[in-house]
């Protein structure tokens, strides 16, 4: 018994110790955001807003975080509407080669980032995208429609198949089957999607750096100003960037959250 | 839907289905009455629930005509149709509590919203869901879902109700209490149910008339005693159950009888007008088992085996005895307790099975 409690200290400990490791940057970047002092050295030079007077003051970051606000809102609609169609298609139909259009799907967030953003760039500069946010737009579309239809298909695989049948047997048309019936389900699934492929955009930083030009994207900004000076300033941004990010994940996480734990209920 | 509503409500026109090579229906055709409760039954795999799902317009037929009071309908869309069906698995809507799922019919008829509540409101006061209204689905239990999904299809007040194997998926006491249940919304709204069956005893119990069917084809088509009295072939006389089928040769007895002589032993039956049983030919000699009495001593009328009792089994009270010949063949035979309360019937017992002639009937082997 002892030794099962020892262990159970143990792990405790262990968990925690790894927990640090993950956040301690993340924490420490907001705790110095609120410092005083230029340098993040401790002691604390005490407590201060200035870096986030400062950063709201810099039209440069203000410029930034609209465009990146833009193409997240822009993206999350877009990549959740393609990840909506691209699941519908797979739950409704059989058709030769299914597996590969499945596989083909999923395949963008499997490319590393480096060669999507320079084929991005290469692509978009021959169709004049490059330097566009609707370029920035179009990639990131490109990385987060994959996550949107891994959610919604998850959604409906709950659904049962012959559901749009029994509505077309009541009168209901195609179109108001996929309004009535097949989107209502998924409604938590989209709305989780639309949190989720904002966050995907709102993070995104290699597509957007090889692609905005001169329409920069807050993350794109963040490492131009790293690679001037360094200064405090980046550590407001990167609390800001985390809370928006942090929401939006888990907003999302609850949207799916809340309807497994509605699953489990029923079991 | 216009002109005039004589002759047949629907008619199945030697309709076909095929899925590649997959044959789901053969050829069948047969009309359905305005009003009547028709049965289609059949083993799986026959063709049964391919053939609902064609009136339902959820199937096209790859041959034949669907005629609604003599309309083509083969090319109208599901959602055209006015003949809703309820699942074998309810297929509700899991999102939308039970007063939605039974409006969502009349909301596709674009009936205003306070219209429409009233409707499903009564629907399900007659089928005594009304208490859950505002619960979701999942909450309720397999009987109380079989309601919602009759209220949802009966609250369109079709003139044709589809039931895809209806009672499958209830306990066996709810079974009982819904298929009588069925006869009487049946018998009060006087609208025409089609329903689909494996079960003969389901079928007998419910339907006016009854579709047996068998690889994709009808067997037989015929109100459910007329089918048990006399069944058209050999598949029909052992798939609605409780026949004996006796193999052997035909000869020629009388003028109006035939003698056939089998591993059973010897009996006489009427003889068919079906040119294929004749003297000479293997024919097959069908006696229900309800229509065999047993005895302990011959009386020289009518047909006699000499069997032995192999068992008994008792349901209620009424008896299955099961016999063997000495030649071995087996027979069964259906009685009341109060009936052979004065046989011994005990495993080994010499007895005399007895029928009288014109109780069985000639098929081809």
């Amino acid at each position: 018994m002892n030794a099962g409690l020892l262990r159970r200290g143990a792990l405790l400990i262990w968990t925690a110790l790894v927990f640090a490791f993950i956040f301690a940057p993340i924490v420490s970047t907001i705790v110095f955001s609120f410092n005083a002092d230029r340098f993040p050295s401790l002691p604390w030079g005490g407590f201060s807003l200035q870096w986030y007077e400062a950063i709201f003051a810099d039209a440069s970051v203000q410029r930034g975080l609209i465009n990146s606000l833009i193409v997240a809102g822009a993206t999350s609609v877009l990549a959740t509407f393609l990840g909506f169609a691209a699941a519908y298609v797979d739950y409704r139909y059989r058709f030769f080669g299914k597996m590969a259009y499945t596989a083909l799907v999923a395949m963008p967030p499997t490319v590393p980032v480096v060669i999507l953003g320079v084929a991005m760039l290469t692509f978009e500069g021959r169709v004049g995208l490059s330097g566009t946010l609707t370029g920035v737009t179009v990639g990131h579309v490109v990385l987060a429609a994959p996550f949107a239809m891994a959610l919604i298909r998850m959604r409906l695989a709950d659904l049962d198949p012959g559901i749009e049948r029994a509505a077309w047997n009541l009168g209901a048309t195609p179109w108001a089957t996929m309004t009535g019936v097949v989107m209502p389900f998924c409604l938590p699934a989209i709305l989780a999607s639309v949190f989720l492929t904002a966050a995907v955009s709102f993070d995104e930083f290699m597509i957007a750096w090889f692609v905005s030009g001169v329409n920069e994207t807050l993350p794109v900004r963040v490492l131009a100003m790293l690679q001037g000076q360094v200064s405090p300033r980046i550590n407001a941004i990167g609390a800001i960037v985390f809370i928006v990010s942090m929401t939006l994940v888990v907003v999302a996480q609850i949207l799916i959250g809340r309807r497994l734990g509605r699953r489990s209920k029923e079991a | 839907m216009t002109g005039t509503k004589a002759g047949p409500m629907l008619e199945i026109d030697r309709v076909a289905k095929r899925y590649g090579d997959t044959v789901a229906v053969a050829e069948v055709s047969f009309n359905i009455e305005k009003g009547e409760f028709i049965a289609l039954m059949g083993p799986s795999g026959c063709g049964k629930t391919t053939t609902l799902r064609m009136i339902a317009g959820l199937d096209t037929p790859s041959e034949g005509e669907l005629r609604l009071w003599g309309r083509r309908i083969n090319e109208d869309a599901p959602w055209e149709r006015d003949a809703p069906l309820v699942w074998q698995n309810y297929a509700l809507f899991p999102f939308l509590s039970v007063v939605k799922n039974v409006e969502f019919g009349l909301k596709q008829r674009g009936l205003p919203a306070a219209e429409r509540r009233k409707k499903a409101m009564e629907w399900m006061e007659r089928l005594g869901i009304a208490g859950f209204a505002e619960r979701s689905v999942d909450q309720l239990s397999g009987g109380q879902r079989q309601r919602v999904a009759l209220a949802r299809a009966l609250a369109l007040e079709p003139d044709m109700l589809l039931l895809d194997e209806p009672l499958s998926a209830l306990d066996p006491h709810l079974r009982v209490r819904m298929q009588s249940e069925l006869v009487r919304l049946h018998r009060e709204l006087g609208i025409t149910f089609v329903c689909v069956t494996h079960s003969h005893s389901e079928a007998f119990a419910m339907a006016d008339r009854v579709v047996i069917m068998s690889e994709g084809r009808v067997q037989q088509i015929g109100a459910p005693r007329a089918i048990y009295r006399r069944a058209a072939n050999r598949f029909v006389a052992e798939f609605v159950g409780g026949n004996n089928l006796f193999a052997g040769k035909a000869s020629r007895a009388s003028s109006g009888s035939l003698r056939i002589d089998g591993p059973f032993g010897s009996a006489l039956a009427p003889l068919p007008p079906d040119p294929a049983i004749g003297e000479g030919a293997s024919v097959t000699l069908v006696v229900a088992a309800d229509r065999i009495d047993i005895a302990a001593t011959r009386t020289g009328t009518g047909n006699e085996i000499e069997a032995r009792v192999v068992t008994m089994e008792v349901v209620g009270s009424s008896a299955t005895v099961f016999l063997e010949t000495a030649g071995g063949a087996e027979l069964s035979v259906q009685r009341s307790l109060h009936q052979i309360e004065d046989t011994p019937l005990n495993p080994g017992q010499a007895v005399i099975a007895r029928w009288s002639q014109d109780e069985g009937y000639f098929l081809p082997a």
